[in-house]
């Protein structure tokens, strides 16, 4: 069987607590290899638990992980080979340049240092100017970079990114995804989480969503976002509604630019036409339409009912 | 790991290797605190006990005092930066949450203690060597069980730096990692014989520090340098090992399940 038919990642009945708090409870799912998939949850949900449990930094009550066939816990040694991360915290160890903790890095794997590999890292994370330089002379972004090119120096297969673009500055998440997707090109397995909703709809072929512990969604972005999402649709009217009338209750109108408008979320078993009928059988008078394609927020909104943390 | 399932990168022993560099490096890279400042403080109580009352007092027939209080100096130099490196790397690690880097590797539970525990050594002996070069201006030692006397330095360091394993897991605070060093270590460097000998004690003081196991190692080194001492070597290397071994079990245990390195 070739390594392409076995998950990048299984996640088997997954269970953590702390001081008898559930943190994650239950969870269940499997990463397909060469798939780039999205973990999401507000803050608190179990998303880097869950990632730290894979990772080997964290204890499982019970359940288990496999990564590429390999038990986590049983072949530990295998699955931590196979797997590179980025935890959300900067960790760094202010002793050594960038080029030395690269090559100390690669070592800690068992791997003799490749050149042209981190080389490779170096120059497509923006790092060349700073190989040099100890760790703590390092702005926050450049840390974060090296982060990256230290889940990656040792050519892992699954590649695991907590809260990658956590604080830093447009350019770098822009290269970040860039070579995100290149790393997804040449057969590296990724599994992220982000705050940035609109990155995870771009970046991810799948989504899980997470809250309190458990998993609350799980599936391709974009069945996802049609099921869930609702397609938005603004309608605009001739004159002021002043009551929303009960007919479009369905339809989840909310009132906007001082009652002349109406925006709807339209479910996935309803029309635009079946919207516009009931409309029009209310005898009200459309005067302009936008349509906007249904977007994670409102996944995410519905979901877990919490924002505050997501952009 | 079998050889079917091994990534084919994987060098074995390579981890290891590379940790036990790492460790080296960390501290050879701040060797002004780690090397030159014990090395001072080592030549300063060299030249208060060896240049003003080495010759004036004895305490040991047949030995001016600088002679008997050397070997002390150097197990204390020995002892004190074996237990100094494993305390302050591990503990630095898991303050500074850097710990983690580790915890992702396949590097295994007594691959990290060994390195760890090299290194340490390797810096407690390289202090003890230069202790004993500088104190060669002051008196000169008879050597008489010189393998002996490295055995010992060697079981000391090894000790030590599986306490300061201990210790950097148990630590919370830098505050609690100093109480240990000023509170458990010192007191027993001191009260263990490096600078009297236990055998003019008065009881009940003699009898009690027959319970301190720094006078064990102490008196083992000294008498295989100086070639006389208050107990029977085969003594000596026995507390020290079982000791060790007992240090050894214990910290392998913390570190197998992670004791306070994951949650």
């Amino acid at each position: 069987m070739g390594d392409m038919q076995i998950p990048a990642l299984v996640i088997d009945q997954l269970k953590k607590s702390y001081d008898g708090a559930d943190v994650v409870k239950n969870l269940s799912f499997t990463i397909e290899s060469g798939e780039i998939f999205g973990l999401l949850g507000p803050n608190g949900a179990g998303k880097s638990t869950t990632i730290n449990m894979v990772s080997g930094v964290t204890r499982i009550d019970t359940g288990s992980v496999q990564v590429f066939g390999h038990d986590n816990r049983q072949a530990y040694r295998i699955t931590r080979c196979l797997t590179g991360v980025m935890h959300q915290e900067i960790v760094i160890d202010n002793f050594f340049t960038i080029d030395k903790a690269l090559k100390m890095h690669a070592g800690y794997y068992g791997m003799k240092d490749d050149p042209a590999w981190r080389m490779l890292l170096i120059d497509r994370l923006g790092l060349g100017a700073h190989l040099h330089k100890v760790m703590f002379k390092l702005s926050g972004g450049l840390k974060r970079r090296f982060m990256i090119a230290k889940a990656l120096i040792h050519k892992p297969r699954l590649l695991i990114l907590d809260e990658p673009t956590a604080g830093v500055d447009i350019d770098l998440r822009l290269t970040l995804w860039d070579f995100v997707r290149e790393i997804n090109e040449r057969g590296t397995t990724v599994l992220l989480t982000t705050h940035y909703l609109e990155e995870a709809e771009q970046m991810c072929g799948r989504l899980a969503i997470m809250n309190h512990g458990e998993l609350v969604a799980l599936d391709s972005t974009k069945r996802l976002l049609n099921r869930l999402g609702g397609r938005q649709v603004t309608a605009q009217f001739d004159r002021q509604i002043e009551t929303i009338p009960v007919e479009l209750d369905p339809f989840h109108p909310v009132q906007t630019e001082e009652g002349r408008a109406l925006r709807f979320a339209l479910p996935e078993e309803v029309t635009t036409i079946d919207l516009f009928d009931k409309i029009r059988g209310l005898g009200l008078v459309v005067t302009e339409i936008e349509t906007r394609p249904p977007n994670l927020e409102d996944v995410f909104l519905r979901l877990t009912g919490s924002i505050n943390n997501v952009r | 790991m079998s050889d079917n399932s091994r990534p084919e990168h994987y060098i074995p022993g390579r981890p290891f290797l590379t940790l036990l560099h790492k460790e080296v490096r960390r501290f050879l890279r701040v060797s002004s605190q780690t090397i030159f400042t014990p090395i001072i403080t080592a030549s300063l109580y060299l030249f208060i006990f060896g240049a003003t009352l080495g010759e004036r007092i004895s305490v040991l027939e047949g030995f001016n005092y600088a002679q008997f209080v050397i070997p002390g100096l150097i197990l204390m130099g020995v002892i004190n930066n074996s237990f100094a490196n494993t305390a302050s790397s591990l503990f630095m690690s898991r303050y500074l949450g850097n710990i983690v880097d580790l915890l992702v590797t396949p590097i295994t539970p007594p691959q990290l203690i060994l390195a760890y525990t090299i290194a340490a050594m390797i810096r407690g002996l390289s202090v003890g060597i230069v202790v004993w070069l500088v104190s060669t201006f002051f008196a000169g030692l008879p050597w008489d069980a010189p393998l002996t006397a490295i055995g010992m330095a060697t079981m000391a360091s090894l000790l030590f730096a599986q306490c300061g394993l201990v210790v950097a897991i148990y630590a919370s605070s830098f505050d609690s990692l100093s109480m240990y060093t000023n509170f458990l270590i010192l007191p027993l460097i001191y009260l263990g014989g490096v600078f009297y000998p236990i055998s003019i004690l008065p009881e009940p003081w003699g009898k009690l520090s027959h319970l301190n196991p720094m006078f064990y190692l102490i008196d083992g080194f000294r008498t295989a340098i100086l070639g006389v001492g208050d107990l029977p070597l085969w003594l000596s290397f026995l507390v020290a090992g079982i000791m060790s071994a007992l240090l050894f079990i214990w910290v392998v245990f913390l570190i197998g399940r992670g004791h306070r390195l994951s949650s």
